[in-house]
């Protein structure tokens, strides 16, 4: 009989796409209604990026339950196994580390304030060796004191990779004579682990391979909040954490949903500096939600927060500009990522500086900018490190301001300079389910052709990109991936946290690269010196002066300094744009009454 | 299951009885006039048959049309785009006598023109695709039908598992593995291929389960037997005596295999793994046109239509060449 099958399967994966899109419409239009209607009575007049810099809705009215939403999973809450952003961002309010970023609005909340600790890290030996010194009066929810013991412990228990694969590997790859493949679930006792001492019950001390003058950003990080052996389950420690913040676990299921309130042994007296307000007497976490679902809600007064902060879906964010007062609800705040291409000096004729800077020249910026979402996606980037890093410099070597569509001329001229006239062939790469990058690379074949470089594009698997594609060197030299296309974000706001990784030429290894190919003598030196600069002033120039070394190699076509658009309901108090974790900041919100 | 076309076997051989009695106006009338005849009088079908001569004819000369009526089909026209919210700032996703179909949002390129080259690749894809299964379906279906026994049994296990095949699922992963080059062809040209060769490859048990079937029937007939008692070899019979037979049946679903696999070629492109950017296809279209469609659905309309009036017009005429071929299998 007829072939029906095969079409019904055709058919249906066209259709069942295409439906599940019709219903999106359909609850999305009733949500925006509700939103409407509901914010009536509201106190403060919303208005477009009133939480950027200034807290919105200041309160200090405690209760309620403070809502979150998240589309996904976490990779996990246990702060000694997680990397997301998120994450770091929430836990606040069940962890306490040594140092913490403040909540507060604006700059300050780029700042490293003592939380646990009574002070910053004190370097000595050359930044070698950092000791920290604990506040009184700390506990954890079952009120046994927090010791410097149990802090060296959570730090010890997740070097070992393979229990917690999550976190970053900071610790393991700077505390010094760790044995190979550590692991406190066979040294109870911590007897192997020599580089962090603690000589009483106040004092924690670590020692580093070699000097590194910004070891506060390691002991902010999640593993430095403390985990009492006794209560150490390993890879189920996450289904209990014990708090040491103003908040304790009351569920948690994995995948579906968390709820939290307060920890009555945490005293806020021993907190005076970490900006933590802790107003709602709840927090929950709906997890596993659908990201449109997620964005209909907060719409609609279903959620009060999108916990993972990176604004909302591409589909949403046209529907909510062109409706002003669902903008007025938005913050299209700042965050530390920038979306480049790597122009890869393993890859003939791009070993030739000139060449790279006719590229540089040549490309259309505008065209890069609309590809990420337009003025709301992000600036025009004239440098690699985003504005809201410390460190950054303003500069616009080629001219990008006043040729934001390309500078034909100019690069016509470095291409003559770098022997090829009439141009050359190269191929760009992109991550092949990401349609920002594919549209990237479309935009750049367009504007590189006006000059003579003709751009074939090629897609690559995203989960494989590092490992077998674009970021495994001997991959991209034979298949000629000239221009590179990728992002990054910062672990922290600071020249190490964003640069190190993608721009040091000596952290390229045979694969999973996050560094594709700039290999630059005078950025490797500016990195060697940055790390051994204490002070911190000094040491942000000197970051500035790196990003400027990678920009005059023209080493990379700098892109897009990416923004979200973070949709802020009304049922939210106290709402400010953190600069540390660059979202909401979570440890610091309030639900109104 | 299968109602077999009783055609009459060898018609346009046999001398028909009629012209012996000296009537001018009755004539003997081959298989292919008679079907014409009642073809002619099908208005749908032939609508039908006009509206893919036409779209053959617009994919073929595509470069020339948009040379005349549109733009390049990879030229940006940001210009034409709002840069905040991304969409064409003329109202109807900015249909104009300039960009008759309108502009894609973000980079403004001319929907007509990628509507036309994307005809090329669909149309292609398919066709290649219809003629591997209907050369497999055939052979394997006149093979298992005229021999019986352990061949037949054989061939149509061999279908079976084909049919059992999660044709989707397969596709996404083996298109999603394609090297560099391989085969000598590289890039477009081996995507192309590759999807052809899955689309081809794993349809034929289809044809082939009618072939088989027409067969059955066709070997047990007089002029078979009459022709292998003459002698005949197999190769002889099944190529000179059952083929010509066949046709019929094969024309058809061939023509109703065709939209099918537009369809599907779609469905690759919509889940990604089509033919490669920039190249325009319209289930790839169709996929960008999902994510807009809150602030500009018009973008949705062209890709859609396109599939739409190309798989109708495919389905309308296969159904009217069926119904004149063989008016008894309606």
């Amino acid at each position: 009989m007829k072939n029906t099958r095969l079409m019904a399967v055709a058919a249906a994966a066209v259709l069942a796409l295409g439906l599940s899109a019709c219903g999106g419409s359909a609850s999305t239009g009733t949500g925006g209604s509700g939103s409407t209607g509901g914010s009536g009575g509201s106190s403060a007049a919303p208005a477009a990026d009133a939480a950027i810099g200034k807290i919105y809705n200041p309160s200090t009215t405690k209760g309620g339950t403070l809502r979150f939403g998240m589309a996904g999973d976490w990779d996990s809450v246990d702060p000694g196994d997680t990397y997301y952003g998120l994450s770091w961002n929430f836990l606040r309010n069940y962890a306490r580390t040594l140092v913490v970023f403040k909540a507060a609005p604006g700059a300050e909340g780029a700042k490293l304030v003592p939380d646990l600790a009574t002070s910053l890290g004190k370097p000595s030996d050359g930044n070698k060796t950092w000791t920290y010194t604990l506040r009184d009066g700390i506990k954890f929810e079952d009120g046994t004191p927090i010791t410097s013991k149990d802090i060296k412990y959570a730090v010890a228990r997740q070097l070992d990779k393979d229990t917690f694969p999550n976190g970053p590997t900071y610790f393991n790859d700077f505390l010094a004579d760790i044995p190979a493949g550590y692991s406190v679930y066979k040294d109870k006792n911590l007897d192997d682990l020599k580089s962090i001492e603690t000589p009483d019950d106040k004092t924690i001390i670590f020692k580093l391979k070699t000097g590194f003058s910004g070891f506060d950003y390691f002991a902010q990080l999640p593993a430095t909040a403390p985990v009492p052996v006794a209560k150490d389950t390993g890879t189920k420690y996450k289904e209990k954490v014990v708090s040491s913040g103003p908040y304790k676990f009351v569920s948690y299921s994995q995948g579906k949903n968390m709820e939290l309130d307060r920890n009555p042994n945490y005293d806020p007296k021993t907190d005076p500096e970490s900006g933590r307000l802790a107003l709602p007497d709840k927090l929950t976490v709906e997890l596993g939600l659908n990201a449109a679902d997620v964005d209909n809600r907060l719409q609609s007064g279903g959620l009060d927060v999108d916990i993972a902060g990176t604004g909302v879906q591409a589909e949403s964010q046209g529907k909510i500009l062109a409706d002003p007062t669902l903008k007025a609800k938005t913050d299209n705040a700042q965050a530390a990522r920038t979306w480049f291409s790597v122009l890869n000096s393993d890859v003939a004729p791009l070993d030739n500086v000139d060449c790279r800077k006719a590229v540089v020249l040549a490309y259309d910026k505008t065209g890069y900018q609309r590809a990420y979402g337009g003025n709301t996606g992000g600036a025009i980037a004239t440098s690699l490190m985003p504005p809201n890093v410390p460190g950054h410099a303003d500069f616009d070597l080629y001219n990008f301001k006043a040729k934001p569509q390309g500078d034909p001329e100019a690069a016509k001229a470095e291409l003559a300079k770098c022997g090829q006239p009439n141009g050359f062939e190269t191929n760009v790469s992109y991550r092949a389910e990401r349609p920002k990058e594919k549209a990237t690379a479309e935009s750049l074949q367009q504007s590189l052709a006006k000059v003579g470089i003709k751009l074939n594009i090629k897609a690559y698997p995203t989960a494989d990109y590092t490992k077998l594609y674009a970021g495994k060197p001997d991959y991209a030299k034979a298949n000629k991936l000239g221009v590179i296309i990728y992002g990054w974000g910062a672990d922290w706001p600071d020249g190490f946290g964003f640069l190190s990784q993608i721009v040091d030429s000596r952290v390229i290894r045979p694969s999973g690269n996050t560094n594709l190919g700039i290999k630059v003598p005078a950025v490797d030196a500016g990195i060697d010196q940055a790390m051994a600069e204490t002070d911190a002033t000094k040491r942000d120039t000197i970051w500035g002066n790196v990003d400027k070394s990678v920009m005059e190699a023209a080493a990379v076509i700098p892109g897009v300094w990416a923004k979200g658009l973070l949709f802020r309901p009304d049922t939210i108090t106290n709402v400010f744009v953190n600069d540390g974790f660059t979202m909401y900041d979570y440890a610091a919100m309030g639900v109104k009454q | 299951m299968s109602s077999p076309v009783e055609l009459e076997p060898g018609g346009a051989m046999a001398p028909p009885e009629a012209v012996l009695e000296g009537a001018k106006h009755i004539e003997g009338r081959s298989l292919g006039q008679i079907a014409w005849t009642r073809l002619k009088r099908d208005k749908v079908a032939l609508t039908g048959g006009f509206i893919i001569i036409f779209l053959v004819i617009v994919a073929i000369f595509a470069p020339f049309i948009v040379s005349v009526l549109g733009h390049p089909p990879d030229e940006f026209h940001q210009e034409l785009i709002d840069p905040d919210l991304q969409v064409p700032t003329a109202p109807l996703g900015g249909v104009s006598w300039d960009f008759l179909f309108g502009l894609e949002p973000v980079n403004g390129r001319d929907l007509f023109s990628r509507i036309l080259y994307g005809s090329q690749i669909s149309l292609l894809i398919a066709f290649l695709a219809t003629i591997i299964s209907v050369f497999i379906g055939t052979i394997m279906g006149v093979v298992a039908g005229y021999f019986g026994g352990a061949t037949d049994a054989f061939i149509s296990r061999l279908m079976d598992i084909f049919l059992a095949f999660p044709l989707l699922v397969f596709a996404l992963a083996l298109v999603g593995v394609i090297p560099e080059s391989a085969f000598g062809l590289s890039g477009d040209s081996l995507r192309i291929a590759v999807i052809v060769f899955i689309i081809g490859f794993f349809n034929w048990p289809y044809i082939g389960r009618i072939v088989r079937g027409q067969t059955l029937s066709l070997r047990e007939r007089e002029f078979i037997d009459a022709s292998r008692s003459l002698g005949a070899r197999a190769s002889y019979i099944l190529r000179k005596d059952l083929l010509p037979n066949l046709i019929a049946p094969i024309l058809v679903y061939a023509t109703l295999l065709i939209p099918s696999n537009i369809l599907f070629e779609a469905a690759l492109s919509y889940l990604g793994v089509g033919v490669q950017a920039p190249r325009a296809t319209w289930g790839g279209m169709l996929a960008d046109a999902a994510k807009w469609y809150q602030i500009d659905p018009w973008f949705m309309l062209p890709p859609g239509l396109a599939i739409f009036v190309t798989v109708l017009a495919f389905n309308l005429f296969g159904d009217g060449l069926r119904d004149a071929l063989d008016p008894r299998s309606r």
